[in-house]
């Protein structure tokens, strides 16, 4: 009896545990709207960044009768009030406006994680300081003062993306700090403590891997908020005069809207699109980073 | 209480003269000299002249005393002087801050009742048509730039069915009588709070599910339906105190983000508040008005958080008891 319950005992080894990477993907996968955000996201970028090279009419200058409608020349999606084309302009505005968004993000995280992580890991003093710096932030509004800065230093694509990403760090650090207020005494830190491990190795080495997943949730959306952050200037007449981008295609058309639905429609989609593929993806990321957190 | 309070108040003073101390940097480090901007609007001028310009404007003073200098004229009401108005910033600020305080408050009142009876309602019931609505729809209210929806609401609304005015706060030939004009303010008011109200709209209605949905799995909930209540009357008297908490926590915080919405809405609509007016100053370069409706919108927001922290402790009064 006991020989036999022995002989149907499994002795294989057990398969080797998918690597976290792995099951993340997994998990990500099978989120029909995070797959979804992907597919839509990557059209998008291929639309932008492989468009130019295929479709080659310059998006600023007149190539066809102003304000013709969509689908009545060889320019698909019309002209606007200056004759240029609305296509062109929009896979020339989608590379500047993400790039921007992107960098402009790309700042936020840094500044934002730099300072949540040296608020929360150290406490005290330079908590005290550095969440008083961010309640600064908190109660300017953004838009305001990016529009201040831009208006003070010239609108390039350099200074938009700075002045984005200097009025837009707040939450991120808030988050950060917040992890690292709930990491750094964990018994893993205090073990690289008590070897005599630097502070700087401790934030940056030790706490700051494991704080990652709901980062990389924020650092995805951010790109979406730099997006419509930068659009939101670019409508106001804060964009670059040599770059075409998607908000100042809504910006330059909007005083013909009686003349012209598409001058202002088709850039707008764009950027729903865009920013919508950017939140479902994030959304997919936080389930599949944060299982527990799964929505109800 | 009114310990806590003085503290809040004392913390935003400081706060202020932060945002006067950064504004004045700003100013002070941007390229751009004011006097040969000034020279060159009176057709030039000598080195000799400018220099007289400069310490007329008090411009050779080291940054410290200039700093002092504009401080002072803040504290005395003085937030600069707009050349291209050709009228005290302070002055231009209190013409139009009423059109922005009708058309913010308005968009977050609807938003919150709105946004919080959505919320609660698709919360009865998960995975219900309701339900999966709104989601979409705050999915959508998140992706959409403000301003392109209000571009939207005008093609559809005021274009192609015109039902609505396209632009402005009231009618150029004024309707006789008070009751008429209010009517006809509304009737301008319907698209930009729509508008406005969007994004927060889908916002609040998000978080008030969620909050709703944790609170209804609280132990004093289920007593209450043990003993007998019916589930309207614990929803609406027992959960709803605690599941709008949240909800008011973030209007007080993301009142500065509605004053940036409401600068992009305005600026749509033409609605004559201090949106159009940042836009406008942006046109003109005109950089005192931009940085005054800046430290305005700064006491406007500490004022509102004072205010909420207030509606705060009368909802929950958890808070001050501790």
């Amino acid at each position: 009896m006991i020989d036999s319950s022995l002989d149907n005992f499994n002795t294989e080894p057990m398969e080797k545990p998918a690597s976290p990477a792995r099951q993340t993907w997994k998990m990500f996968s099978s989120n029909q709207s995070a797959v979804a955000g992907l597919i839509l996201l990557a059209i998008v970028l291929i639309f932008s960044l492989v468009g130019p090279l295929v479709y080659q009419v310059a998006p600023t200058e007149m190539v066809w009768m102003p304000l013709t409608p969509p689908l009545e020349s060889e320019y698909l999606l019309g002209t606007d009030y200056l004759g240029r084309d609305i296509l062109a302009g929009l896979i020339n505005g989608g590379r500047i406006t993400i790039a921007i968004g992107a960098s402009a993000a790309l700042l936020t995280i840094v500044i934002g994680v730099t300072i949540g992580a040296l608020a929360g890991y150290y406490g005290g003093w330079v908590d005290n300081l550095l969440m008083r710096v961010t309640e600064f932030f908190q109660v300017l509004p953004n838009l305001l003062l990016a529009m201040v800065v831009v208006m003070l230093f010239s609108a390039t694509l350099t200074n938009i993306a700075i002045a984005i990403g200097i009025v837009s760090w707040t939450s991120t650090a808030r988050l950060t700090r917040a992890e690292f207020l709930r990491l750094r005494s964990m018994d893993y830190v205090r073990a690289e403590r008590s070897i005599g491990a630097k502070n700087r190795r401790i934030i940056w080495a030790v706490i700051l891997p494991n704080a990652a997943p709901p980062l990389i949730v924020s650092a995805a959306l951010s790109i979406g908020t730099a997006i419509l952050f930068e659009a939101g200037l670019a409508f106001l007449g804060l964009s670059d005069p040599n770059n075409m981008s998607w908000g100042r295609m809504i910006g330059d058309n909007r005083p013909y809207i009686l003349d012209s639905w598409w001058g202002v429609t088709f850039p707008g989609i764009a950027i729903f699109l865009t920013v919508l593929a950017i939140s479902l993806v994030g959304d997919g990321l936080n389930d599949a980073l944060n299982p527990k957190l799964r929505k109800r | 209480m009114v310990k806590s309070l003085s503290k809040r108040i004392g913390n935003a003073v400081i706060l202020l003269l932060a945002v006067l101390v950064l504004n004045f940097t700003l100013i002070h480090i941007a390229p751009g000299d004011p006097v040969e901007v000034l020279a060159g609007e009176m057709g030039g001028a000598t080195p000799e002249l400018l220099a007289e310009l400069r310490a007329d404007f008090g411009l050779d003073q080291p940054f410290h005393v200039q700093l002092f200098t504009y401080l002072g004229n803040v504290l005395q009401g003085n937030l600069g002087y707009s050349f291209y108005y050709d009228k005290p910033v302070t002055e231009l600020i209190f013409d139009r801050i009423g059109a922005t305080l009708l058309l913010v408050i308005t968009a977050l009142l609807f938003a919150l009742f709105v946004g919080t009876a959505l919320g609660i309602a698709s919360a009865q019931k998960r995975n219900s048509l309701l339900s999966n609505v709104v989601t979409l729809l705050s999915l959508a209210g998140f992706s959409a730039p403000v301003f392109w929806i209000g571009i939207m609401l005008i093609l559809l609304l005021s274009v192609a069915l015109p039902i609505f005015p396209i632009a402005g706060m009231a009618t150029a030939d004024e309707p006789e009588g008070n009751f008429a004009y209010i009517l006809d303010v509304v009737w301008h008011l319907v698209l930009p709070a729509l508008t406005l109200a969007s994004i927060y709209l889908a916002f609040y209605s998000r978080l008030s599910r969620a909050s709703m949905l944790e609170v209804l799995e609280s132990d004093y909930i289920r007593t209450a339906r043990a003993k007998g209540l019916s589930r309207f009357l614990v929803v609406y008297k027992h959960a709803l105190r605690n599941a709008v908490l949240p909800v008011v926590t973030f209007a007080g915080l993301q009142f500065a983000q509605v004053i940036s919405g409401a600068v992009l809405v305005e600026t749509v609509f033409a609605w004559p508040g201090l949106g159009t007016l940042a836009f406008e100053s942006i046109l003109r370069r005109d950089s005192p008005t931009l940085l005054g409706i800046l430290f305005f919108s700064a006491v406007l927001v500490l004022v509102v958080n004072i205010v909420v922290d207030i509606a705060y402790r009368i909802i929950d009064p958890r808070i001050s008891a501790k």
